[in-house]
């Protein structure tokens, strides 16, 4: 395991000296290696990954979008890429807003294409130079991004068959119940080995000294 | 009438042909939109998403447990290797070590799936291209197999039977003497499906050199498991970044399979010869399986015995917390996969230290196979794609998630 870390931190540096431009940091957790990287630069970074002897990152795995609402550049673009020849992998994180274009992958890995779509789809993340940027999971017509944090888990259109109109028919959301969202995240805490009120004696603790 | 036939010009012959998304070739809900050239195939645009049921999204309002019998819906004909991925993810994250026995109990549900699986895929391939009697020698066999997921989990298919920490329940002696005994006779079945199949001179010609996929389209397109042993790579995930007990396996018990010409015949091939390794391993697993505990005891992901509970009143809380408020993920990002019978199955796993999921990406081999259909068939005649459709091994239900 602290094999597999060196050689990964070792990994991380070659690329973060190789592409300062491109890599704002690097970090080794779990076994896995990350790089947070500038939006502008990624299709640059790809390459290097791409062709670079040490990376040979020819394989793009996955692409996704991920939103934290409370950053002021709300989503972040995460990309998985495997090495079959090094047997490695990597996975390089940038961010943008609703706005912000991200650039395409898809002239350097085709099955970027479908992944930016489903992130376009999902979190309305832009893409620029893509070849064709449509929905592709949800709905023909759907509006809306549905794995924003700000989207409800019900939505916000229920479809129906109407028999009398013979069509399909979109109408706001009714619940015969609201969805509970239940918080079990009880202040008790009783799943950790920590007792409530040890806090308290820690931080007296603290302060005494 | 006839005459007006004739007479139309040779560059009209170009037209637009929807297939599906109700057609029994298409693998479940695939809308295709075909551009055509006389019987040539130009262009083909997937509309995939028919079967979308916001997986992820409802994954991120479930806690980790809640969440495990979503994953049986994904690839829903070999569900437990998707609840595989999800339990190693939570596992690398918690830092949390599965008993032995539980991980031979794994290893040999895993491979009961992909036996099942590849059952379906062969079956359903050769009935696209024509030959109706090997499906049902396939699902014959499915069924047992389907009878130990019961014995083993109380569902046929959506077993929920993986757990983070090991596997739900131990397995009764009885239950596996069966699966040996499934295991004596299935080399058989395969034969006889192959002395049906294999030399089958129509088969041969709807698949050789049909869907050839090189090392290019493969890099390109993120091809995996099948998809890529076929053409000769030999990229296992069980061998290459082996997890449970995989790494233990003897070579000449589980050799990595691989094909020469990367063609869909070459596909069945594989398929078919990994089966009986799966088969291979099953036995293996079950010569070598350890006694002990099959799940984490002790630890706040498993539960207490049922025994305890009627004694211990810290037990009985444990049991309540982990069924209501589930367990703690510390915060952090994972990714795990799994050579499921398709591909590499993957989960991409953001926990933000509570007790449900910040964000989950479900990885789905089919996914990235069904993104290639308008590279794999260009130039191919119509007939053919139905052909490669079958050989790429698509569930609707990973795709669309």
């Amino acid at each position: 395991m602290n094999e597999q870390t060196e050689a990964l931190t070792e990994l991380g540096e070659h690329i973060a000296a190789a592409m300062p431009d491109a890599v704002r940091k690097f970090e080794v957790v779990l076994g896995e290696l990350t790089l947070v990287a500038e939006r502008d630069a990624i299709l640059s970074l790809a390459e290097f990954l791409k062709r670079d002897s040490l990376c040979m990152f020819e394989m793009m795995i996955d692409i996704c979008g991920v939103d934290y609402p409370e950053r002021g550049q709300r989503f972040e673009v995460v990309y998985h890429f495997l090495s079959m020849r090094m047997n490695q992998r990597i996975r390089v994180k940038i961010s943008t807003d609703e706005d912000t274009p991200v650039p395409t992958l898809t002239d350097l890995h085709p099955s970027a294409n479908w992944f930016e779509r489903e992130a376009f789809d999902m979190y309305g993340i832009r893409f620029a130079g893509h070849p064709d940027l449509r929905r592709i999971l949800t709905d023909y017509g759907f509006e809306g991004y549905p794995l924003r944090k700000d989207f409800p888990l019900t939505g916000f259109t229920e479809v129906r068959y109407d028999d009398l109109e013979k069509r399909i028919v979109h109408e706001p959301v009714e619940l015969t119940q609201e969805y509970r969202n239940f918080d079990f995240l009880s202040p008790w805490e009783g799943m950790t080995a920590q007792i409530p009120g040890d806090e308290k004696a820690e931080a007296s603790e603290g302060e005494g000294a | 009438m006839a005459d007006d036939l004739k007479t139309v010009p040779e560059e009209d012959r170009t037209f637009t042909l929807n297939f599906g998304p109700q057609h029994p070739a298409a693998h479940g809900v695939l809308r295709m939109v075909m551009d055509l050239d006389g019987e040539l195939v130009t262009r083909i645009d997937s509309h995939i998403g028919l079967l979308h049921r916001g997986t992820e999204k409802l994954l991120e309002y479930k806690t980790y447990l809640q969440g495990l019998p979503y994953f049986d819906r994904l690839h829903y004909s070999a569900p437990m290797n998707q609840e595989h991925a999800w339990c190693l993810a939570i596992e690398k994250m918690l830092g949390l070590e599965v008993p032995r026995r539980g991980s031979f109990i794994r290893v040999i549900y895993s491979e009961i799936g992909r036996i099942l699986e590849h059952l379906l895929n062969v079956g359903t391939f050769i009935m696209d291209v024509g030959a109706l009697t090997p499906i049902t020698w396939a699902f014959e066999q499915r069924e047992i197999l389907m009878g130990f997921y019961e014995r083993a989990s109380g569902a046929r298919l959506h077993a929920a039977y993986f757990r983070p920490g090991g596997v739900h329940q131990d397995l009764p002696q009885d239950l596996i003497d069966d699966i040996m005994a499934f295991c004596e006779q299935f080399p058989q079945a395969m034969a006889n499906l192959e002395a049906l199949v294999s030399e089958n001179r129509i088969f041969k010609q709807r698949n050789v050199d049909i869907g050839l996929v090189d090392e290019k389209t493969i890099m390109e397109y993120g091809f995996s498991g099948v998809m890529v042993r076929g053409s000769g790579l030999a990229w296992d995930l069980r061998r290459s970044q082996p997890y449970e007990i995989y790494s233990e396996i003897p070579q000449d018990v589980f050799p990595v399979i691989v094909g020469k010409n990367g063609d869909n015949y070459d596909r069945y091939v594989c398929r078919m010869d990994e089966m009986l390794v799966s088969n291979e391993i099953i036995k293996w697993c079950i010569e070598n399986m350890p006694k002990g505990p099959v799940l984490a005891e002790g630890t706040k992901v498993s539960p207490p015995r049922r025994a305890d509970m009627k004694n211990s009143m810290e037990a009985l809380i444990h049991h309540f917390k982990l069924y209501t408020e589930g367990f703690h993920v510390p915060e952090g990002e994972v990714y795990a996969a799994v050579e499921a019978p398709a591909g590499e199955f993957g989960v991409y796993l953001v926990a933000d230290g509570s007790n449900r999921p910040y964000r989950v990406k479900l990885r789905a081999p089919s996914f990235a196979h069904l993104a290639a259909m308008d590279h794999l068939c260009k130039g191919h005649q119509l007939a053919d794609v139905s052909a490669i459709l079958g050989s790429l091994d698509i569930v609707f239900g990973e795709v669309d998630r």
